[in-house]
């Protein structure tokens, strides 16, 4: 029986920014429908690692592997095909929808860019997608300002989703919104996970977040990996002392302030 | 005479916000923001208001500098220190900001002049208070120290950009409490930290509020946060306070159904790991809320009668709440 492949392999990725290395041999895998998490705090270089990975900056050494296949092509022809595979959904989606377009317009344009058609079709696509990420017909006839921040990161995951790609790369995409409206993209994003065999890379500096929508995570500290495992392993067992530091910040009834301070200055002067 | 003073000072909290409603107007309609506030804040309590975006949190703790929108329209009181802050005028107000209540805010960068020295800043707050230009320069490395900033002689020379957001936050709670004031208002002040450098940066908050005696109103939207710091935590929603409850039994048993959806919203990393259940909607502002309880439509546990009218507060276990049917969710 064939092993299954990941659909995306990082292997000793460097990028450096003229002395400073923002990420540091950075490597791991990702499984179809599987959800990895990338964890760390301001200076990790999760961020960077996640721009590597969407195109958005090309690496200074290491290579990307989607479905098999290495990535970093600058021809059209193969940034086409990057991201009919890999599409990244940002924190701020209101950067990345052009204003004077509404939602509807802006879901079909990767559409009739990917997978050219009637636009009859592609307006039944369209629909299809505003529903699957429960927005109403009238939010997509809506102006991006008009919608709340939530809605507006339905829209961006509505149409990431258009061209069905294996991976989403999510790069704190939950951490602006209200605690009602995070759950609710959370659940959505369970959802689709479940439905479409999607794979997710999850950047967050949100530990609970991270344990809720990862089967898989690495901690990420001053570029370099420091510990990778099961998520749930990860938080039930940390093995490196930065993992328990992270752990110990977050706010609980038996919080104690200042073991966080004395580890912190412990974990800095090494 | 002066003992009785002081029996007085001691036991006037540091600020008493009753009934307070404020509508503002735009373009010929009234739009309310407030409705009936009341929040209290004893000398070195540390009181939470938490709540989503729109709730009305941060308009409530500027209130108690007297900052409100412009032609803002008010019922109730706002009492500082036993100043009457709604009623003040500017002078009585400009001496109480830089006397008695101090504010830090979500991101340093925005309150703090880019091209002055840390030094300036520190030493500004000093003067205004009517301390001699000598003596505020000989006690800002102290601040800076009690902080826990390096180098504080050095530090004093340096601009604000030189510094992390952690730093940078910590010389804004150096120049806020310098003037030991009886009331620190702190919006947001964590949120845009990292979790390592937020937990310390809230040590040290405590502590020296627990050195001055400050009391201390915690504005933020992360319930965990609020819990794990505070005596007491007020909830809003929608312009109202729906509950309050001291901050351990609100985690436990909450009494009003928004505070209860809130927890269950809230993904954890301890104990075992649980379903998120969303709320439907979105959170509202009061001039967009339905009538009677504003959280109705967004309830799992509305019926017809919490249309009738904005519910009445109520004892219930360790909560007073704002909800008719205390009993169905917290049992």
């Amino acid at each position: 029986m064939n092993q299954p492949q990941p659909v995306l392999a990082v292997s000793s990725l460097v990028k450096r920014f003229g002395s400073f290395t923002a990420v540091d041999d950075v490597s791991f895998e990702l499984m179809p429908g599987t959800s990895l998490g990338i964890v760390g705090e301001s200076g990790s270089g999760k961020t960077t690692t996640a721009r590597i990975l969407a195109g958005l900056e090309r690496p200074t050494s290491g290579t990307v592997t989607l479905e098999g296949r290495a990535v970093g092509g600058r021809s059209r022809r193969d940034r086409l095909w990057q991201a009919g595979r890999l599409q990244m959904i940002f924190q701020d989606p209101y950067g990345s929808f052009d204003p004077r377009r509404t939602i509807a317009q802006s879901i079909a344009e990767p559409l009739r860019l990917h997978a050219p058609g009637p636009a009859e079709r592609h307006r039944a696509r369209v629909a299809e997608l505003l529903d699957q990420v429960g927005l109403s017909t009238r939010a997509g006839e809506a102006l991006p300002r008009d919608l709340s921040g939530g809605q507006r990161q339905r829209a961006a995951i509505a149409r990431a989703l258009g061209i069905a790609p294996r991976v989403l790369v999510l790069d704190e995409a939950v951490a602006a919104l209200d605690v009602s409206i995070q759950a609710q993209i959370l659940t959505l994003l369970d959802e689709l996970r479940r439905e479409t065999g999607i794979s997710y890379v999850f950047v967050s500096h949100d530990l609970a977040v991270v344990r809720y929508i990862t089967d898989t995570a690495v901690v990420m500290r001053h570029g370099r990996i420091v510990e990778r495992g099961g998520t749930e392993q990860i938080l039930r067992s940390p093995q490196h002392p930065y993992t328990r530091l992270l752990l110990d910040s977050i706010p609980s009834p038996d919080w104690d302030l200042e073991r966080v301070a004395r580890d912190r200055r412990a974990l800095d002067a090494r | 005479m002066l003992q009785k003073k002081e029996a007085e000072t001691a036991r006037r909290d540091a600020l008493d916000i009753s009934g307070l409603s404020l509508a503002v107007s735009r373009s010929g309609t009234d739009v309310p923001l407030l409705a009936g506030v009341s929040v209290r804040v004893a000398r070195g309590e540390t009181v939470g208001l938490v709540g989503e975006s729109g709730s009305g949190k941060s308009l409530t703790s500027r209130s108690a500098l007297g900052m409100l929108p412009r032609g803002a329209r008010t019922t109730g009181g706002v009492t500082v220190s036993g100043v009457d802050v709604l009623g003040a005028d500017r002078r009585t107000l400009r001496e109480l900001r830089r006397t008695r209540v101090s504010m830090i805010f979500q991101d340093p960068r925005a309150s703090i002049n880019p091209v002055r020295r840390v030094g300036d800043y520190l030493t500004e707050g000093l003067r205004a208070r009517g301390v001699s230009s000598r003596e505020a320069a000989e006690r800002a490395p102290d601040l800076l120290d009690q902080v826990g900033i390096r180098d504080p002689r050095g530090a004093l020379r340096r601009f604000p950009h030189e510094f992390s957001g952690g730093m940078l936050q910590r010389v804004m709670i150096a120049g806020a409490l310098s003037t030991e004031p009886e009331l620190l208002l702190a919006d947001e002040p964590t949120t845009a930290l990292d979790v390592t450098t937020q937990a310390e940066v809230v040590g040290l908050l405590k502590t020296m509020q627990e050195a001055h005696g400050t009391g201390m109103l915690f504005v933020t939207h992360d319930l965990d946060l609020a819990a794990a710091i505070c005596d007491r935590i007020y909830v809003m929603y929608a312009g109202r306070i729906v509950e309050e409850a001291t901050g351990a039994s609100l985690f436990r048993s909450p009494a009003h159904p928004y505070t209860r959806a809130l927890l269950e919203a809230s993904p954890s990393v301890h104990g075992e790991k649980a379903v998120v259940k969303a709320i439907r909607g979105r959170p509202l502002a009061l001039a967009e809320a339905p009538s009677g309880c504003s959280f109705r439509d967004r309830c799992p546990l509305a019926e017809e009668s919490c249309a009738e009218g904005v519910p009445p507060y109520r004892a219930h276990g360790a909560s007073t709440v704002a909800c008719l049917r205390p009993e169905e969710v917290a049992p």
